[in-house]
């Protein structure tokens, strides 16, 4: 009984899916794209760019218009053979550094660029310089002869633990 | 025991920047063109099939270059301004008129061969202005928006005043409204008019 | 009449939080005990008006009451109940409502959860919450009132933005606003013990459950985030360094300092000052991300609709709290004393590394989301910073970062050594090395970052490990100590999931027939067409698709193609497969011409992507598991009580 239904169950499939796999039109799904190398390029480079009229979004995923016409232009320039800093270039003639989603380094940039590593720096030599300072201030603390006779009365009434790092 | 003002002075200093930036518009673009000259183009006339027009033509001149189309609301805005304005005789205006077919949402412009699509851009555009007034000396058509690339349009309506050797001095994003042509556009139209 | 008995408990809710605000503070200060013991009934008082008001709000959105200003903006008859709830938080003056109903709600607990602190202390805390919740009260009253009405009412809403309708908006909203919110109580604890000058290791332990708890809710909070853009955006990207994401990023990043300051504070009574500025920068980066994602001053998808009279009051709000808390830090804290002393090698140091590297991670973000502004605001032109500056500057500064989060908890306090560090550590760097170096090949060849992330992951998992067997052997460890271990690891898993998913990912955007079929992974994917179909208030195409592998089907998927009724944009609603190891995402396109019914559709392939969230949620365990060690529950009696308040005024 079980074989049977198995092998009826076999034979529905294969009738079911048997017509798609004989279709004609069946097969490998074709890039949208005319050029898979141009495009993933395409994409790479628009994913550095801003779509200027959206809220804020990159060129390679908005939907606006203006992307869809500015892509179209990168694409040609791609294919063109134009470099990378060409097709900026192409951009920031047009639009400003605003269209750049990778500020150029430039002397209004410098600090946004090289401020977090020099705050770094300067954070860990202020610590450095601190904690020098500390060390000299700060008296370790003495205990009086008093304390220790009462600490260790406490030690030898307790039973022992593991030193407790956490 | 001054450095324990140090993060009072940092704040203070951040909310003076946080104060002016309440008065800017994070969305305008500026553009890298004024002071360029006019990137060159020559495009097809409204009025005149088969006819070009680039602004080497307008050299000697000082002219608004105001791009426009019939599908852009904004548009309907600045436009009496403009008819007004050309009425009186003071500057040239060529207009550029932007993705007329390609522009508007409703159409879908994949399914027009580029003859049909332009003659429709030209009934559409002629229609507008006849309906509208027009104050353009000639209007041009940038079927595909290459050109508006080429200036840095990003959205209509926008406007750009051109000197008598083809330089680009001024951009106006947006609609132009009476304020800005009373006290930026026209103090720097007579201005340039004065260069040789 | 609903809306109006909401408008009124607002305004008794601003009453009760200025007596709240400061009859407390001034009876602390003068020791009246009338007027300390005023701030516990207070609270309850305050919580109990705005969850009146809230609850006016959603009554409105639930009988779609679309004479109210609010409602109609944000809701629609066919709207289904659940976004009806939700969308109570949809816009600005909602979100608001919910604002400061979560910091009612955390005052209750303070209330609540404190009977062994002392009466003066609480009365403080109360007092500053208090405050707060005025001011945020008063912004509400004044410029963004829920409650206004349009007469004659609108015939039906605008309906929610389709991207709301969605159970992230549902739990992504309110998990983070009570971690944002939660940090005011941290902040509440430091203007506390700023005003009391009783600055010491007592302080830091009343406060560390607290900091941690909202930690917690603000760490899932993002988490939830994360995903919902993820899924529901159509791309499958998870962080895209916006402007409000960053708004809430900085605070967690402090908070997360805060966290590792105060263990210090309270093991050692070091660092008072500091963390007391930590605690009050946590909860400045709240109020300026509030600021930032209301004003209009920065440009983001999440922003909602500014408005300049909003924008003047939060940075006005803003100065007037961060200006006080700083100008009160600058007059205290030259009194505080300095605490224990430690050597430079020490868990100590190592500590303060910690917050020096997310303290610089924090400065690098904050100053690459307000570059724009500042640039703007000096005449020095428009620029854009975006996800290549942040990955170029935040991913350095977190190597050194997940490097010693390994090596911080088996270093002693006072006084380590780098062979005393080293020994327990050999095995784990060993392995890390070798594991790291190696991975990549498995998965096509050498790369430098899956290196050097997964090299770093194993390292904090290996180093964790080890010392978890070390440490069992002779007991059962805190609660304390296993949060800390499952924090550490769940940021390994992050790092692993973000790590993979950067270098490994692939997309493939492909015309589909039906019986098409795309290999994506191991895995291929049939198309077997679209059809129509509608929802409650929207119509789709849905899709038909398979995933198959080697021949046999794995599940169908379902992406769709909505048209909300309201909106004139088509929504992507991609189908996602989860999976422990990969992620297998499709979204459907456009139709194509042809004739033969074929679509556009895009297919991503994302390995270990949902361990980026999953470790999320081990971090926020593991935050659970440290916030409700014993030390934290112990019961107080009377002598107790007064044995800690003996020991705080004593240091």
């Amino acid at each position: 009984m079980k074989a049977l239904r198995r092998t009826l169950t076999t034979c529905a499939t294969a009738l079911l899916l048997g017509p798609l796999s004989l279709s004609a039109h069946a097969g490998e799904a074709t890039p949208m794209a005319d050029n898979p190398v141009v495009e993933a390029r395409l994409i790479a480079i628009s994913e550095e760019l801003r779509c200027l009229v959206c809220q804020n979004e990159s060129l390679a995923g908005s939907r606006a218009e203006l992307a869809e016409d500015l892509r179209r232009e990168v694409r040609k320039l791609i294919q063109d053979g134009k470099s990378d800093t060409e097709i900026k270039d192409y951009l920031v003639a047009r639009y400003g550094d605003f269209v750049l989603y990778r500020p150029p380094v430039k002397p209004t940039t410098w600090l946004l660029w090289f401020g977090p590593f020099a705050l770094l720096a300067g954070a860990v030599a202020g610590l450095v310089a601190y904690l020098r300072r500390r060390a000299s201030r700060v008296q370790p603390a003495h205990l009086s002869a008093a304390d220790k006779a009462s600490a260790e009365a406490l030690l030898a009434d307790t039973p022992p633990r593991p030193k407790d790092p956490a | 025991m001054k450095r324990f003002l140090i993060p009072l002075g940092l704040f203070l200093v951040l909310v003076v920047f946080l104060a002016i930036g309440l008065n800017r518009d994070p969305h305008e673009v500026p553009s890298p063109l004024v002071g360029k000259p006019a990137p060159a183009f020559s495009l097809e006339k409204l009025a005149e099939p088969g006819k070009t027009f680039s602004p080497a033509d307008m050299q000697g001149q000082v002219w608004l270059l105001n791009v426009w189309a019939s599908w852009c609301v904004s548009c309907r805005a600045e436009h009496p301004l403009l008819v007004a304005f050309s009425r009186q005789g003071g500057l040239p205006i060529v207009g550029l008129n932007y993705k007329e077919v390609r522009g508007d949402g409703g159409i879908d412009a994949k399914k027009l061969s580029p003859a049909d699509e332009a003659s429709l851009t030209r009934q559409r555009a002629g229609a507008w202005l006849s309906q509208h007034g027009d104050p353009y000396t000639l209007s041009v058509l940038d079927m595909d928006g290459r050109v508006g690339i080429d200036y840095g349009v990003y959205g209509v309506p926008e406007t750009y005043l051109i000197d008598k050797k083809g330089v680009i001095r001024f951009k106006q994003i947006g609609p132009i409204t009476p304020d800005a042509l009373e006290k930026k556009i026209l103090p720097l139209a007579r201005q340039l008019a004065a260069e040789s | 009449m609903i809306p109006e008995i909401g408008s009124f408990a607002l305004v008794l809710a601003l009453l009760v939080a200025l007596v709240q605000g400061s009859l407390p503070l001034i009876g602390a200060q003068r020791g009246i005990p009338a007027w300390i013991a005023l701030a516990r009934p207070a609270s309850s008082m305050l919580f109990l008006l705005i969850a009146v008001a809230f609850g006016c709000l959603t009554a409105s959105f639930i009988n779609n009451d679309f004479s109210v200003v609010y409602v109609a903006q944000h809701s629609n008859s066919r709207l289904p109940l659940e976004y009806r709830i939700s969308g109570v938080w949809g816009g600005h003056e909602g979100s608001l409502l919910l604002w400061v109903l979560m910091l009612s709600l955390w005052s209750l607990a303070v209330a609540a959860f404190s009977r062994s602190l002392p009466d003066d202390m609480v009365a403080r805390v109360q007092g500053v919450l208090g405050l707060v919740a005025a001011g945020f009260l008063l912004f509400i009253l004044l410029t963004s009132s829920p409650f206004e009405r349009l007469l004659p009412g609108a015939e039906d809403g605008r309906d929610l933005n389709p991207l709301l309708q969605d159970p992230g908006l549902i739990f992504h909203p309110p998990m983070l606003y009570m971690g944002y919110v939660g940090f005011s109580v941290a902040f509440a604890f430091a203007i506390a013990a700023l005003l009391s000058g009783r600055l010491d290791a007592a302080w830091a332990r009343w406060s560390r459950p607290w900091t941690t708890a909202a930690w917690i809710f603000l760490t899932l909070g993002i988490g939830l985030g994360s995903i919902w853009a993820y899924y529901e955006l159509g791309w499958g990207g998870w962080w895209f360094w916006d402007p409000v994401e960053n708004a809430s990023f900085l605070p967690w990043l402090v908070g997360t300092a805060l966290i590792h300051s105060l263990a210090v504070t309270e093991k050692r009574g070091s660092f008072k000052n500091w963390t007391v500025l930590l605690a009050i920068g946590a909860f400045s980066l709240s109020l300026l991300g509030t600021f930032l994602v209301r004003s209009g001053v920065l440009s983001s998808v999440h922003a909602f609709a500014s408005d300049p009279k909003r924008g003047i009051f939060i940075l006005v709000f803003l100065a007037v709290v961060v200006g006080s808390s700083l100008t009160l830090f600058a007059w205290r804290a030259p009194k505080v004393s300095l605490g224990g002393a430690f050597a430079l090698m020490s868990r100590e140091t190592l500590l303060l590394i910690n917050n020096v590297l997310l303290l610089s991670a924090a400065g690098a973000v904050l100053l690459g989301t307000l570059y724009p502004l500042v640039i703007d605001a000096l005449n020095l032109g428009k620029l854009s910073v975006g996800p290549p500056y942040f990955n170029a500057v935040f991913t350095p500064l977190m190597v050194p970062l997940l490097f010693l989060m390994a090596v911080g908890p088996v270093a002693r306090w006072k006084h380590t050594s780098l062979a005393e560090i080293a020994r327990p550590l050999r095995w784990a760097f060993g392995i890390a090395v070798a594991a790291g170096v190696s991975i990549p090949f498995f998965y096509g060849g050498w790369s430098g970052s899956v290196a050097l992330g997964m090299g770093l992951a194993i390292w904090i998992v290996g180093a964790s490990v080890l010392q978890i067997l070390a440490r069992t052997r002779s007991g059962l460890p805190p609660r304390a100590f296993w949060g800390m271990h499952l924090a550490h690891m769940g940021v390994a898993v992050t790092v692993v999931g973000i790590v993979m998913v950067t270098q490994y990912e692939s997309e493939r955007d492909v015309r589909m027939a039906p019986g098409d079929t795309v290999k994506t992974g191991d895995y291929q994917i049939r198309f077997l067409g679209v059809e129509g179909i509608s929802g409650p208030n929207y119509n789709a195409a849905k899709g038909n698709l398979e995933l198959l592998k080697d021949g046999q089907l794995v599940m169908p998927l379902h992406p769709e193609k909505r048209k909300y009724l309201s909106s004139a944009m088509p929504m992507t609603e991609a189908f996602i497969d989860p999976g422990l190891t990969r992620d297998i995402y499709v979204s459907l396109g456009d139709p194509l011409e042809g004739g033969d019914g074929a679509w556009s559709v895009r297919v991503y392939y994302k390995p270990f992507v949902s361990w980026i969230w999953g470790g999320a949620v081990l971090m926020a365990l593991g935050g659970l598991l440290a916030a409700s060690d014993r030390r934290y529950r112990l019961k107080s009696t009377a002598a107790r009580a007064g044995k800690l308040a003996a020991q705080g005024a004593a240091s």
